[in-house]
């Protein structure tokens, strides 16, 4: 009865009003911003604790026990606040806190690659079209049937050489820039359409200026919305590899590769488990509600989604 | 119809031979050389020219692609149609292998879709017939929880508390259907609710949406003042339109999930096709890589044309079109 | 009066969104309701259906003697389609979109009738022969995207009508339609007012469609209603300052006065309604106790709730 107006892309300020309105967007961002503060003072932190991530310490284990930490919920003391890894003592608070950087970096430079080459892809797709947009299209199709997850694995362990972050940045950012290219090309396409493209055109601006300066202000909000979700996807994504024994190499901490370790130890020790997986649980968990509560906010329609 | 059939068939064996030449290129022409894997480590480096002339691996890489797509359609020596090439590992044919462990698989990803399909679409109907309640909000926590937690730890944390704490079940070992199916059930139980779980939460989520979009259409207020009764409105007016779009993305899921559910398979010891796939990597047995991607290819592209032809069918709008 | 409405009000929380409407058809009669969107007509229409779930409805509507108001809530499904029918603006997005139209009609014969399908797929069939559908037999396996405008609302009244209610409610039924197919929408419900004896609610703001169709007219604003007279008096003696607005608003056969001419100001706020009269804020001739008393609708059969006339009753 009474429909409410709701503008193409509403103010800043109401969007800022309308993301942290809700609890569950408070709640994702505090563990958002948590993490980065811990991901980014890392060094500080283990420099706090006194066990540097690759440190063993072989007094905190029971070598008759074949290596179980020693003490209760898995070595947990003032000495290592979230315990010891089996066999080798490493401190898991420290290997935690550098595993944060991982992950946070590897997700976010992948989700960057991703935009980056989706927002160029799909722009050239939607506004060259012809035989560009067949191209990049059917590239897109391809590469969405591809069986990523094998590929991806697959990929990174052929490559005996090089660093693994890179690798592992390429891999997901190449594998997961066709979804954001379609939605570029989609976004792009309508806006080509509409006049003041045609009223720029007329009024003799070269293609690049038009491109960039008419169809990005449009296309900021799906892709930022995009960026935000895919990140968690990413930080999944990441420990999936990890947990295969693609990810990061060995001394170098990341939470797939721990709870990988885990796997041997979780029947005697499962905070070893325990840990890392609840870590990457709210890692996902705070970035999704962050992310749907962007969305939200800057369409008010989708929010039944 | 039948060119529009034509067509369709043509762009899937289309994306499915550019799929393999990239997937050849890759693992043949990257460091790890086959040769070297096929003949072992303590081989010398006479025996290993031997081997890479008897595997063909000494003449060019367009010839070499064309001996393995022919072999597909035409066999090779040892090897029937459709020859996918030798598993160095396991000394077999790719083909043979790949059947062998497809019961696993698919034993696993049509049960697990099943459950899912039944508790997402119910726990998202019932959301959003009840939206804004208290049971919404508990329900739609609970598919973020499930949906933000990663398959592996879910599968360990199971096997923690119903096989080592409780032992309510015993350690997953796969028996095959034909061979006793209550075993075969009972075994996959746990994975089924593992993979189920994620796919689970995002349905719910889905059909929540699609639900709540559907009961606000024109014609569901029609429906009502039919003097149809609720029920009726809901489970035929609402869900036969909601559906569609949930058909669609389930037929791509189960699609991805036929050739193998990796992680899942993994974690559980599953003898499928993407443990197979795993251990394919893990000992650079390049035809076994090359034949489950290509495999888990098919499935997917195969599911997109199905999908398609399914959409036809259940929207007749598009039929018209 | 087979339809009779006395006082009725509707709200939605703390909002009242009718307030204190009453009317009553006769069979073969048709009354017009008439007002701006937002003024309580569809509203109005729904509540006699028992269609607004989260609304609470107070005063009474009476159906062939029965007391809707109160009933129960299996009692309203049963009237619905079978004893009181509606049709709405837009056929194609009223229609199911994934079901045959013959399929549509069948569906509430076959359940308020609790006929076996074969006899409601006939039925489908000779109500849309009588809609004047042609090739109905053929038309009715076909889904509503394959019918042309017009056409879809003539299966709409197909299926409002094949269980033969006493009461039709159309809510604006030809604001979605071209010019030509409005004509014939309108001309084949009066035909089917005709044969059958039916009670017509129509809900409109086109005063066009009121002169044409409507024994009596309902004027609403902002929930209430302002003018309620047979449909001869309103047109030719309109006592409401906003009845006349409409009406001079409307592009007339005078060829002087094509111009349309918009009522100044916009239409109440339901959210918090002006005190008195709820059209003092936009009425030309206001007086200052319409600004503080509402005016009671008094006048025999030419209803009228305004100060200014109160004076001459």
């Amino acid at each position: 009865m009474t429909a409410t107006v709701v503008t193409a892309s509403p103010p800043a300020r109401l969007v800022r009003r309308r993301l942290l309105g809700g609890s569950a967007a408070r709640f994702g961002l505090a563990v958002v911003t948590v993490l980065v503060l811990v991901a980014l003072a890392a060094p500080l932190l283990t420099q706090v604790n006194g066990w540097p991530p690759d440190a063993f310490d072989p007094a905190a284990i029971d070598q008759e026990l074949a290596g179980v930490p020693k003490g209760m919920l898995g070595g947990v003391s003032g000495e290592h606040w979230l315990g010891v890894e089996p066999v080798n003592g490493r401190d898991v608070f420290s290997r935690i806190v550098y595993g944060a950087r991982v992950s946070l970096l590897v997700s976010t430079l992948a989700t960057l690659v991703s935009v980056l080459l989706g927002t160029v892809f799909g722009l050239l797709a939607g506004y060259l079209g012809g035989w560009a947009d067949a191209v990049i299209s059917r590239t897109m199709d391809l590469l969405m049937s591809f069986p990523s997850l094998i590929f991806m694995i697959a990929l990174i362990s052929v490559m005996p050489d090089g660093d693994r972050m890179v690798l592992l940045v390429c891999v997901m950012g190449g594998f997961g820039w066709p979804y954001i290219g379609r939605i570029v090309r989609g976004q792009a396409i309508s806006v080509k359409h509409r006049e003041y493209v045609d009223a720029a055109r007329v009024g003799g601006a070269l293609n690049g200026v038009i491109v960039f300066r008419e169809i990005m202000p449009n296309i900021t909000a799906p892709i930022l919305v995009y960026a935000t979700l895919a990140v968690p996807a990413n930080i999944g994504t990441e420990a999936a590899l990890s947990f295969l024994g693609v990810g990061v190499r060995p001394p170098t901490a990341s939470w797939g590769q721990m709870i990988q370790e885990a796997m041997l130890w979780y029947e005697v020790d499962p905070m070893y488990l325990l840990i890392p997986g609840t870590c990457l649980f709210l890692t996902v968990l705070a970035f999704t509600l962050l992310g749907d509560a962007l969305r939200d906010a800057i369409d008010p329609k989708g929010a039944a989604q | 119809m039948t060119s529009y059939l034509v067509r369709r068939a043509l762009a899937v064996a289309g994306v499915l031979l550019v799929i393999c030449a990239v997937t050849f290129v890759i693992f043949y022409v990257l460091p790890s050389d086959p040769a070297v894997q096929a003949c072992g480590k303590t081989c010398t480096p006479e025996r290993v020219a031997e081997v890479r002339a008897q595997m063909g691996l000494d003449r060019p890489l367009w010839e070499q692609f064309g001996g393995y797509v022919a072999g597909i359609f035409a066999g090779r020596p040892g090897c029937h149609v459709p020859c996918l090439g030798f598993s160095y590992q396991n000394a077999l044919p790719v083909w043979d292998l790949l059947i062998d462990r497809l019961g696993a698989s698919t034993s696993l990803a049509i049960g697990a879709a099943l459950l899912w399909l039944v508790v997402g679409v119910t726990v998202g109907v019932v959301s959003a017939l009840r939206r804004g309640s208290a049971l919404d909000r508990t329900l739609m926590i609970a598919t973020l929880t499930s949906a933000s937690l990663p398959v592996y730890f879910v599968a360990m944390v199971l096997l923690l508390l119903v096989v080592r704490v409780t032992g309510l079940l015993p350690y997953p070992a796969y028996v095959p259907l034909t061979d006793d199916p209550a075993a075969w059930a009972g075994n996959l139980i746990l994975p089924w609710v593992t993979l189920a779980a994620l796919y689970a939460a995002m349905y719910a989520r889905l059909t929540r949406a699609q639900m709540i979009e559907t009961m606000a259409e024109p014609y569901i207020r029609t429906a009502r003042a039919k003097g149809l009764h609720e029920r009726t409105v809901v489970a035929k007016h609402g869900m036969r339109a909601a559906m569609t779009p949930v058909v669609t993305v389930f037929g791509m899921d189960l699609g991805g999930l036929l050739a193998g559910a990796m992680i899942t398979e993994t974690v559980y010891g599953l003898p499928g096709v993407g443990r197979l796939a795993y251990d394919g990597i893990v000992k650079s047995d390049q035809p076994v890589i090359l034949g489950t991607t290509l495999l888990a290819a098919f499935f997917i592209v195969l599911a997109n044309l199905l999908v398609d032809l399914v959409y036809a069918v259940i929207d007749p709008r598009v039929r018209y079109s | 009066m087979i339809l009779s409405v006395r006082d009725l009000s509707v709200s939605f929380g703390d909002v009242r969104i009718v307030d204190g409407v009453s009317f009553g058809v006769a069979r073969g009669r048709t009354l017009g309701v008439v007002g701006e969107s937002g003024s309580g007509k569809s509203v109005t229409a729904l509540s006699v259906l028992g269609l607004h779930r989260r609304a609470t409805v107070a005063g009474s509507i009476e159906l062939d003697g029965e007391e809707l108001v109160g009933a129960p809530a299996e009692r309203l499904r049963r009237l619905r389609g079978s004893a009181v029918s509606m049709i709405f603006q837009d056929p194609l997005s009223s229609l199911h979109p994934f079901f045959t139209v013959g399929e549509q009609i069948a569906e509430a014969y076959r359940l308020h009738r609790r006929t076996g399908r074969r006899v409601a797929r006939e039925r489908a069939v000779e109500m849309l022969a009588e809609v004047g559908i042609p090739e109905p037999r053929r038309r009715a396996g076909e889904h509503p995207h394959r019918f042309s405008g017009g056409m879809r609302q003539r299966v709409m009244i197909a299926m409002a009508l094949a269980c033969e209610p006493g009461v039709l409610i159309a809510d604006e039924p030809t604001t979605a339609l071209d010019v030509t197919v409005q004509a014939q929408i309108l001309d084949l419900i009066a035909r089917i007012q005709r044969d059958r004896g039916l009670a017509v609610v129509l809900i409109t703001h086109d005063l066009g469609v009121v002169a044409r169709m409507a024994d009596d007219v309902l004027v609403m604003y902002g929930g209430r209603t302002v003018e309620h007279a047979p449909a001869r008096e309103i047109f030719k003696r309109p006592l409401h300052p906003y009845t006349r607005a409409l009406l001079d608003s409307v592009p007339g056969a005078d060829p002087g006065r094509a111009r349309l001419r918009a009522i100044a100001g916009a239409p109440p706020s339901l959210l918090a309604p002006p005190p008195g009269c709820r059209f003092h804020p936009r009425c030309p001739a206001a007086l200052d106790v319409c600004a503080t008393t509402r005016p009671p609708l008094a006048g025999e059969p030419h209803r009228v709730a305004c100060h200014l006339e109160g004076a001459d009753h």
